[in-house]
């Protein structure tokens, strides 16, 4: 695609074949061979740790090398509630990103044309929360639903809540919590592809009697699909790893706790790492196979 | 494309958009005011103590410089890798393309404590001990990526006759580099730098992962959370979203100025 942008100007591998394949190494290779050492071997020693076994001599917390395939077994059956959960998020709070940023996308990207400056500082607006700290925004949220907060106490008054029940701790907040801070990261893909949305398909639509919603199905949603995919998928994956909003400090409690809370405290605190490695590498293998799925039934591979 | 549910439908959810997007940043910056003492739940009275003597606080500071210094580092190192492989990404043909844009994705697609926990096993493996330049490690590594992909839709938007009049002209390769190539794709490197710089600084899990006894300003909110984040938090995360804010809006009035100009000489 990128080729596109060159043309006929690209020089020709005829040329000059032995200088330009030595400067493509020199620029290819520092790069690479950072990303071998610090992100494929990290995964082989992911899933070297994840079949290690208890040191038969050792104390706690020591492992010895192993092929101990039942870790994965193990973590399944003990953390299968957390897996479900994680998943089960992850696509909620995805939808309902999608659901919200489509139409603000749509007015920013077509709306909005004939004012640039509005859109630009529009664009800046739905970046805003990038530029306050992640820890920060999510902390808000759970002190504007706090037990004391007034929103709360109102629930309570008006008979929407039991007097018992609150919000923090709750899947609701949780939930609510990754949509939020993940909406930028679905708006502005939407955006991209509806800002490039030839207007005159719209009316051609309409001028063959067909209805807002028919045009939407048949015109604008298809031609948005890119915009989709990448949305869906920048929202998905990092929600699907998430540990902030699910944990009990945050917007959490235990009953809330997503697979990305088991890691870290299994890695971090109780020093199971082989536990911790085996669910790490689940949830990655998990998350490759749908992507690739996704992408697929979709036809949008080009994308990648 | 006239909606039958009126003209006012969009631009009244937008602004609902943008009032629900905005709440807790206006919600930090007004608590970043709050007379308060240990922890910053309830509202105290107004003060512009905790923006005055922010270092006051122990901790706060230095987790803050820690964050700059990292999130420098990692930018200088990420930035100079991923525009070396975005220019041959996009400049030159060549075998296992395919495969490389896969390892640059992959990064990109993978959740972030998948590697943090991987980098930790690593880290573990070898015996490294984790710190500060551990963080940088794992800093440059998912910076990387996003750097190639904003660095290559620049390089590509490059028009190559510029660099072809150079050649002409009887420049060697380096100087139509240094002199052309480079200062053309400035603006596409700056903002990849900036985003880099964004991530870095904003990143919490791959970075608790890694982090050993150091801290860095996400992981200093995330330890207080357990007990109460103070406003001088707040004070920090505030003055980063104000410069952030004032430089990209700088950015985009001195690209309409430079628009404007551009459009009354034509």
């Amino acid at each position: 695609m990128a080729f596109a942008a060159f043309g006929s100007n690209n020089p020709t591998p005829s040329n000059k074949p032995t200088r330009s394949g030595k400067v493509v190494i020199a620029l290819l290779a520092p790069g690479l061979a950072y990303l071998a050492m610090f992100f494929l071997t990290p995964l082989f020693a992911l899933i070297m740790v994840s079949l290690e076994v208890p040191d038969p001599a050792g104390g706690y917390a020591e492992y010895v090398p192993g092929f101990e395939w039942g870790n994965y077994a193990y973590v399944i059956s003990e953390y299968f509630p957390h897996i479900l959960r994680s998943f089960g998020y992850a696509l909620t709070a995805t939808v309902l990103a999608l659901l919200i940023s489509y139409p603000l996308a749509y007015f920013i990207g077509v709306k909005a044309r004939p004012w640039p400056m509005l859109q630009k500082l529009m664009l800046t607006l739905v970046i805003a929360p990038f530029f306050i700290s992640f820890l920060l925004r999510t902390l808000a949220w759970k002190q504007i639903f706090s037990n004391e907060s007034w929103i709360v106490t109102s629930l309570h008054n008006m008979g929407i809540l039991d007097q018992t029940q609150y919000v923090v701790g709750t899947p609701f907040m949780v939930i609510f919590g990754l949509t939020y801070n993940f909406i930028p990261f679905m708006t502005l893909p939407l955006y991209t592809s509806l800002e490039r949305l030839d207007t005159r398909y719209l009316e051609a639509g309409s001028d063959l009697y067909a209805t807002p919603a028919k045009v939407f199905r048949k015109v604008t949603l298809p031609l948005s699909m890119p915009g989709i995919i990448s949305g869906t998928l920048l929202t998905f994956i990092p929600i699907a790893g998430d540990y902030v909003n699910a944990s009990g400090d945050f917007l959490g409690s235990s009953s809330t706790a997503m697979i990305g809370n088991v890691i870290e405290s299994n890695y971090l605190q109780i020093n199971d790492y082989p536990s911790a490695s085996a669910l790490s590498v689940l949830l990655m293998g998990v998350i490759l196979v749908l992507v690739s799925v996704y992408v697929r039934k979709s036809g949008t591979e080009d994308l990648l | 494309m006239r909606f039958s549910l009126g003209k006012f439908t969009l631009p009244v959810y937008a602004v609902l958009a943008f009032i629900y997007l905005l709440i807790p940043i206006v919600y930090t910056f007004v608590f970043s005011f709050n007379n308060s003492l240990k922890t910053n739940l309830i509202w105290r009275g107004f003060t512009f103590d905790k923006w005055t003597n922010v270092c006051q606080r122990e901790g706060v500071c230095d987790a803050f410089s820690n964050s700059v210094f990292i999130g420098v580092i990692s930018t200088l190192f990420a930035t100079v890798l991923g525009t070396m492989i975005a220019i041959a990404l996009v400049r030159y043909r060549f075998k296992f393309r395919s495969s490389i844009n896969l390892l640059l994705f992959l990064p990109m697609a993978t959740p972030e404590v998948v590697l943090g926990a991987g980098l930790a096993s690593q880290f573990f493996n070898l015996g490294v001990q984790k710190g500060i330049w551990t963080i940088i490690i794992a800093h440059i590594m998912f910076c990387l990526s996003f750097v190639v992909v904003t660095v290559k839709a620049r390089v590509a938007s490059l028009d190559p006759a510029l660099e072809e009049a150079g050649r002409d002209l009887y420049a060697n390769p380096r100087q139509v580099f240094w002199k052309i190539t480079f200062p053309l794709l400035l603006p596409g490197i700056a903002s990849a730098a900036l985003l880099s710089f964004a991530l870095s600084f904003d990143d919490f899990i791959i970075t608790n992962f890694n982090a050993g006894a150091d801290m860095t300003f996400p992981r200093y909110v995330y330890t207080a959370a357990a007990r109460g984040v103070p406003a001088e938090a707040n004070v920090v995360g505030c003055a980063v979203f104000l410069l952030a804010i004032l430089l990209v809006l700088s950015t985009q009035i001195r690209g309409e100025i430079k628009r404007r100009r551009l459009a009354k000489t034509h």
